[in-house]
């Protein structure tokens, strides 16, 4: 049979999902078991009981500084900011992009801007919301947004615009003003493609939040990876990494199945 | 006039092309006139022109002798060959929405007792099309023919003065096709409808229409092509009684004797 139409079952597929993460954890294990033979003091590749050690203070034993359990405040603080970010995005993407794509004259009028705004590296624009918003946690936010908004603007823009012709003509003969054609018509298509569009942004959100952390923070996941890079503590940055794939693929994982529980009609014929 | 539709003298020119010229028609209440001609011949753009979606570059149209306005209105219904309907609305929020946007501006949507009497009324003209028994699904459950049947009860909830088809059946298979010929006739006699629909299938066009136009250019320039549109170089009118069922189109013209399908003296008309 052609490797084309080799269609794997979702027990199958769930096993060999498993497979190379399995063989990347042995490798790494008899890598570093290995180091830790040679010199029982590596700091590179720890091995797994050192990880839990080093975790295991900041995991349950409260920081003598602050008195805080560093990893929940690390994890509390990135977070928030990157769920106010992502929030802020979202809503600028649902008005923004909506009007833009369904409402020619906005369209022309404000089009160029976002797409102006959108082509600039968010990177280099970190010095002036520092300099703007001060080192506090507006900074942080509106790096996010300004990174991750446009694109979503953008998108949402484009999907509105590409609403058939004939589903606008038609609400009109139905008697809609552009008001309830943007509540009915535009606003419950745009909301499944919103959804993906997070999905897709959450990467650079990430990305932007753990850039503006290691710079200018006092917590915070990136933070703290930043922090103790000065160290070579692997034994940190090794499960701070982990944690962070975990929340970004179970963010994933729920937005995907609330859109295909919320929006069944958008998910094909066989719902 | 008493005339439902009239368009006078009307041109539809995009930049230096003229796609149509010296359109003079009159279109009776009742009637159920079909379009036919050649592609690019401008029969969707004629259509265009009578929904409001776009505006002629010359000449007038009047609607129960008022003015046209160049936007679409809910006198005027549409049914097109694809996306007629709302793929996130159910059968029925899809029936329901002409009556939502009229009964609630602010909000579009309407609850309890109005809704349960728009929702009464959505169901009843669901019943007239065939879908009573579908009324929970989304358009992507349902076969092509099911849509269009959508379509029709969607736009003739509104109780339109004008149905306007453009090539409502071209998608559909040919048994389905049949089907919906026969309920589109039914339709047009049990809610008295004016109907104009664009089609590319001519005996579709014979069988179902009260009165025939073929639009195709009637001067060529062979150096400027594009400098001549396409006007009615046929109007053939049909005598055919409303109850007759779709597909045995009879005609009674005198001279033609009794039983001819659907054999039409040819008249070029002054358009020319």
């Amino acid at each position: 049979m052609r490797w084309v139409n080799r269609n794997i079952g979702r027990r199958n597929s769930l096993l060999l999902g498993a497979i190379p993460i399995l063989v990347l954890l042995m490798v790494y294990l008899v890598v570093s078991a290995d180091r830790h033979a040679i010199n029982p003091s590596d700091k590179i590749l720890p091995i797994p009981g050192a990880m839990v050690q080093a975790m295991w203070g900041l995991v349950f034993e409260p920081d003598r500084l602050s008195g805080r359990l560093l990893f929940w405040a690390d994890t509390f603080a990135s977070l928030q900011r990157l769920g106010l970010g992502i929030a802020i995005s979202t809503l600028a993407a649902l008005i923004v992009g909506i009007l833009l794509g369904i409402l020619p004259p906005v369209r022309a009028t404000f089009s160029t801007l976002v797409t102006g705004i959108a082509v600039i590296p968010p990177i280099a624009l970190l010095p002036i919301l520092f300099i703007a918003f001060g080192l506090g946690e507006t900074a942080k936010v509106a790096l996010i947004v300004i990174g991750v908004a446009p694109f979503m603007i953008r998108d949402i823009a484009a999907h509105m615009a590409a609403l058939p012709r004939e589903q606008i003509v038609k609400a009109q003969t139905l008697g809609a003003s552009t008001w309830q054609l943007i509540l009915r018509v535009a606003l419950p298509q745009a909301m499944p493609r919103l959804i993906q569009a997070v999905r897709l942004s959450l990467g650079p959100a990430w990305v932007f939040l753990i850039s503006a952390e290691a710079i200018a923070s006092d917590i915070g996941l990136g933070y703290r990876i930043f922090l103790v890079r000065r160290y070579l503590a692997m034994d940190v940055i090794l499960p701070y990494v982990a944690w962070i794939a975990l929340l970004a693929a179970t963010t994933d994982i729920l937005l995907n199945w609330s859109s295909r529980r919320l929006f069944r009609w958008a998910h094909g014929a066989n719902h | 006039m008493n005339a439902l539709l009239s368009l006078q003298n009307v041109w539809v020119e995009y930049g230096d092309k003229v796609v149509l010229e010296r359109i003079n028609l009159n279109i009776e209440a009742g009637s159920f006139v079909s379009i036919i001609g050649p592609s690019g011949a401008g029969k969707s753009s004629l259509l265009r022109v009578l929904l409001g979606q776009e505006a002629p570059t010359k000449g007038t149209i009047l609607l129960n002798d008022e003015p046209l306005k160049p936007q679409c209105e809910p006198d005027r219904g549409v049914v097109f060959q694809r996306y007629s309907v709302f793929s996130h609305l159910t059968v029925l929020g899809n029936t329901v929405f002409g009556l939502e946007c009229a009964q609630a501006p602010l909000t579009a949507r309407l609850f309890g007792a109005r809704r349960r009497a728009a929702e009464a009324e959505a169901e009843e003209m669901l019943a007239a099309v065939g879908l009573s028994d579908n009324l929970h699904l989304y358009p992507a459950q349902m076969s092509g023919g099911m849509q269009q049947r959508l379509a029709i009860a969607q736009a003739l909830i509104k109780r339109p003065r004008l149905l306007l088809l453009d090539e409502p059946f071209g998608a559909l298979d040919p048994g389905i096709r049949a089907d919906m010929h026969a309920l589109i006739t039914r339709l047009w006699s049990d809610y008295s409808l004016t109907v104009v629909m664009v089609t590319h299938d001519i005996g579709e066009a014979f069988s179902l229409g009260t009165r025939v136009l073929t639009l195709d250019k009637a001067r060529h320039d062979p150096h400027a092509p594009h400098r001549y549109g396409a006007t009615v170089v046929y109007d053939l009118p049909l005598k055919k009684q409303a109850t007759v069922e779709a597909g045995t189109c009879v005609d009674n013209g005198a001279e033609n004797g009794p039983e001819v399908n659907c054999i039409i003296t040819v008249d070029e008309t002054r358009n020319n």
